[in-house]
C-alpha cells in the first residue's frame, strides 16, 4: 500500500516566480523543505496536494502516476490520498471535533456510524476524548492541531505534508504538539514531508533536509551536512545553532562519551542540546575561571564570515564556534590547531528530545 | 426618545444624535401613522373577508415559492458568478442585477415579451406544455422571482468570493469530490450570507407589486396578492387598504427581525 514519492516540480507562478525543485522521500522518511518566506515552499505542497498544476515535471506515489503534465495527466486532489496538516489548521468551524475527523471517511462513503467510529479511534489515540462534541472555535491552539492532525490521518492518505504544523502554537504548547507530532509521524508509513523555518524542528524529524530559496533546493542533505557545511547564507543561519542529542541526569548530559555540565536539572532522559556559536570561548591553554566546561580538541576547518570567523572543530563534540576575525589573528588559528574551549552552564540550552525512540509520554 | 447610555459606550455625537433620529423618523413615522389610522375594532371583520384572506393565502404562497424557486436556481447562479471565469461574466452580472434598478413596471413588461402568450418563450412553452404564465399565480412566481432573486445572487455571490477557499481545498485533500465540498463545507460555510440573502429575497417577494401587476394582472384569488389588495382596496375602502397594510407591516417586521436576531454572529 505504502511507497515513496518521487516528484519534480515546475510550477510557473507568475514572470518572476518559478519553482523547480526534485524530491525523493522513501516511505516511512521525513524530508523537511526548510526555507525562507517566499521561497516556494508553500507552492510545493499546494502541487503535490494538487491544488496547483504543474506546469512540467510529474509527481508519483507508491508507483502511481498523480501528474504528468505532459501526458495530460492529473489526479484531482479529492482522489489523490494525499494528506494536508495546515498551520492554522482549517478545521471546519460548522462541525463538532467528531464530525471534522470524520469527514474523511465519509467523503470516502463510508457510511455515517461506520465513519464516526473509525473518527473515534483517531480521538482516542490522540488523546481528545472529551472534546468530541466541541467546536473548533472551543479549542485551544494545541487542541485543534492535534484534530486536525486526527482528521488528517483518519482520512488514511498514502503521503502526509505538514505545512508549518507548530508555527502558529505558543512556545509550551508547541513542544507538547511536537511530541504528539513525533509520535505519529514515527507510525505512519507513508512518506513525510515537514515545510518549517524552525531549526529546532527541522533537526528533530528530519532524516532529509533540503533548502529551498528562490523556488529552487539550494542544498540538499542530512542535518548534520547543512549544519557543518552551510552552502548559502540562509543555510548558515540555520546552522547557527548548535544541535546535539544527549542523555540527562542530574544537570549533566551526555553527548556520546562527552559529559556536559547544564544549569537544567528537571530534565532528564533523552535530550535536544542547543549551543549558540558565539557563546563558546576559545583559548590555547586550559582556561581559568567559572566555567563549568572546558576541552581540548582540534580545528578542522575555518570559515570566514564578514567580521567573525567560524570554526567547525573535531572530537569530542563536532560544534561550530564563532569568535572575531581579530580573535582568530590573535591566537593564530589554523586548520589543526589545538584549542581549549569553555563554555558555561547557563549557555546551554537543553530540552526533552520527544523525537528520540523510546521516549514516548 | 430617552437613550440608555452603558458603562464603556461612547458619548453620542450630538450632531450625529439629531441626523440619525431624522432618519429613523422617516421610517418609523410611516407605520405610526398607520397604526393612527388603524380601525382597530373592525380590523377581524376586515381582515376575514374573502378578498383580503384570498390575498393572504395567495402571497404567502407565492412569495416562499419565488423564494425557493430564487434558491434552487440562484445560488448555482451566485456559484458560477463567484467561481468560474468566463467571458462576459460582468455583462451577466449586470443583467442579474438589473431588476434591482429596473422600474418593476419595465421588468414586468419585459416579461410579457419574453414569458406572454405571444413572448419570446411563452408562445412555444404553451404548445409544448399548455403552460400559461400570465394571469397565472405562476405568472406571480416568475415576476417575484425576476425582482427578488437578485438580492439572494448578489449576497451568496459575495459571500462565495470572500470565504477562505482553503477550507474548501482541505476538504478536497480528504477525499471530498466538488459536490461533497458544497454541500458540507461551502453551503455551511455560507450560511449567514444565505439566510440573510433569502430573507432579503422574500422580503422583496412579498412586497412586490409592479411586476406582478403587469405581467400577472390583478384577478381576486388567482393573482391579486396583498400589495394589489391595498391598491384596489385605497379606491375604494380605505380602511381595508389599512388592516391589510398593517398584517405586511407585522409579517415583515416579525421575519427580518427574528431571522436577523437567529443568524447574526452565527458561525
Amino acid at each position: 500500500m505504502s511507497g515513496g514519492l518521487k516528484a519534480a516540480l515546475d510550477v510557473r507562478r507568475s514572470e518572476s516566480f518559478r519553482l523547480d525543485v526534485r524530491l525523493s522521500v522513501p516511505a516511512g522518511r521525513t524530508t523537511v523543505l526548510l526555507g525562507p518566506n517566499g521561497a516556494g515552499k508553500s507552492t510545493a505542497v499546494a502541487a503535490l496536494a494538487g491544488t496547483v498544476p504543474l506546469d512540467a515535471g510529474h509527481i508519483e506515489l507508491g508507483g502511481v502516476i498523480l501528474d504528468d503534465p505532459a501526458n495530460g495527466t492529473h489526479v484531482p486532489t479529492e482522489s489523490r490520498q494525499v494528506g494536508v496538516v495546515f498551520q492554522d489548521y482549517l478545521l471546519f468551524p460548522h462541525l463538532s471535533v467528531l464530525e471534522n475527523v470524520a469527514f474523511g471517511p465519509r467523503s470516502r462513503g463510508i457510511r455515517r456510524t461506520e465513519a464516526r467510529g473509525r473518527a473515534w479511534e483517531w480521538i482516542e489515540r490522540l488523546k481528545l476524548d472529551g472534546l468530541e462534541s466541541h467546536r473548533p472555535r472551543d479549542l485551544s491552539g494545541g487542541e485543534a492541531q492535534r484534530v486536525a492532525l486526527a482528521r488528517t490521518l483518519a482520512a488514511e492518505p498514502r503521503l502526509l505534508l505538514l505545512d508549518e504544523p507548530l508555527a502558529a502554537l505558543d512556545v509550551a504548547t508547541r513542544s507538547q504538539v511536537r511530541r504528539t507530532l513525533a509520535e505519529h509521524l514515527g507510525q505512519f508509513a507513508g512518506p513525510r514531508i515537514l515545510i518549517t523555518h524552525d531549526p529546532a524542528e527541522a533537526s528533530l524529524f528530519a532524516d532529509e533536509i533540503n533548502v529551498i530559496e528562490h523556488g529552487r533546493v539550494t542544498q540538499r542533505g542530512s542535518v548534520d551536512d547543512i549544519r557543518l557545511q552551510p552552502r548559502t547564507r540562509y543555510a548558515a543561519e540555520f546552522g547557527g545553532l548548535n544541535f546535539m542529542r544527549g542523555n540527562a541526569r542530574d544537570g549533566r548530559v551526555y553527548v556520546g562519551k562527552h559529559v556536559l555540565h547544564v544549569a537544567e536539572h528537571e530534565v532528564a532522559g533523552p535530550v535536544l542540546v542547543t549551543i549558540r556559536p558565539r557563546a563558546i570561548s576559545v583559548h590555547l591553554n586550559p582556561p581559568e575561571g567559572s566555567y563549568r566546561n572546558t576541552w581540548s580538541t582540534v580545528v578542522a576547518r575555518i570559515e570566514r564570515l564578514g567580521h567573525r570567523v567560524r570554526l567547525l572543530t573535531e572530537a569530542p563534540l563536532l560544534l561550530a564556534v564563532e569568535v572575531t576575525a581579530e580573535a582568530s589573528v590573535e591566537l593564530g588559528l589554523a586548520p589543526g590547531s589545538e584549542i581549549w574551549l569553555a563554555l558555561k552552564a547557563t549557555e546551554i540550552g537543553v530540552q526533552a528530545d520527544s523525537a528520540a525512540p523510546g521516549h514516548i509520554s | 426618545m430617552t437613550t440608555r447610555r452603558r458603562r464603556g459606550q461612547p458619548r453620542l455625537p450630538f450632531l450625529l444624535g439629531i441626523l440619525a433620529t431624522a432618519g429613523m423618523a422617516l421610517f418609523l413615522l410611516p407605520v405610526l401613522g398607520l397604526f393612527s389610522r388603524a380601525p382597530w375594532t373592525r380590523l377581524p371583520a376586515l381582515l376575514g373577508s374573502d378578498i383580503v384572506t384570498d390575498a393572504i393565502r395567495l402571497s404567502t404562497v407565492t412569495s416562499l415559492a419565488a423564494t425557493a424557486l430564487s434558491f434552487a436556481v440562484g445560488v448555482p447562479l451566485a456559484w458560477v458568478l463567484a467561481r468560474v471565469d468566463f467571458v462576459g461574466r460582468s455583462l451577466v452580472r449586470g443583467t442579474v442585477a438589473l431588476p434591482l434598478i429596473l422600474p418593476p413596471v419595465v421588468g414586468g413588461a419585459a416579461l410579457l415579451f419574453a414569458f406572454g402568450r405571444r413572448g419570446l418563450v411563452g408562445a412555444p412553452l404553451e404548445q409544448a406544455t399548455g403552460l400559461v404564465l400570465p394571469f397565472s399565480a405562476w405568472g406571480v412566481v416568475v415576476a417575484n422571482t425576476f425582482v427578488a432573486m437578485p438580492f439572494l445572487v448578489i449576497t451568496v455571490e459575495g459571500a462565495l468570493r470572500t470565504m477562505d477557499r482553503r477550507y474548501e481545498e482541505a476538504a478536497a485533500s480528504l477525499g471530498a469530490g466538488r459536490w461533497t465540498v458544497l454541500r458540507r463545507v461551502t453551503l455551511p460555510t455560507i450560511t449567514p450570507s444565505l439566510v440573510a440573502g433569502l430573507v432579503l429575497c422574500w422580503a422583496r417577494a412579498f412586497g412586490e407589486f409592479g411586476a406582478t401587476i403587469t405581467f400577472a394582472g390583478n384577478l381576486q384569488g388567482r393573482t391579486q396578492t396583498l400589495p394589489l389588495a391595498v391598491f384596489v382596496a385605497l379606491e375604494r375602502d380605505r380602511d381595508t387598504a389599512v388592516a391589510i397594510s398593517l398584517v405586511m407591516v407585522l409579517i415583515s417586521l416579525f421575519v427580518l427581525v427574528s431571522l436577523r436576531e437567529r443568524w447574526r454572529g452565527t458561525l
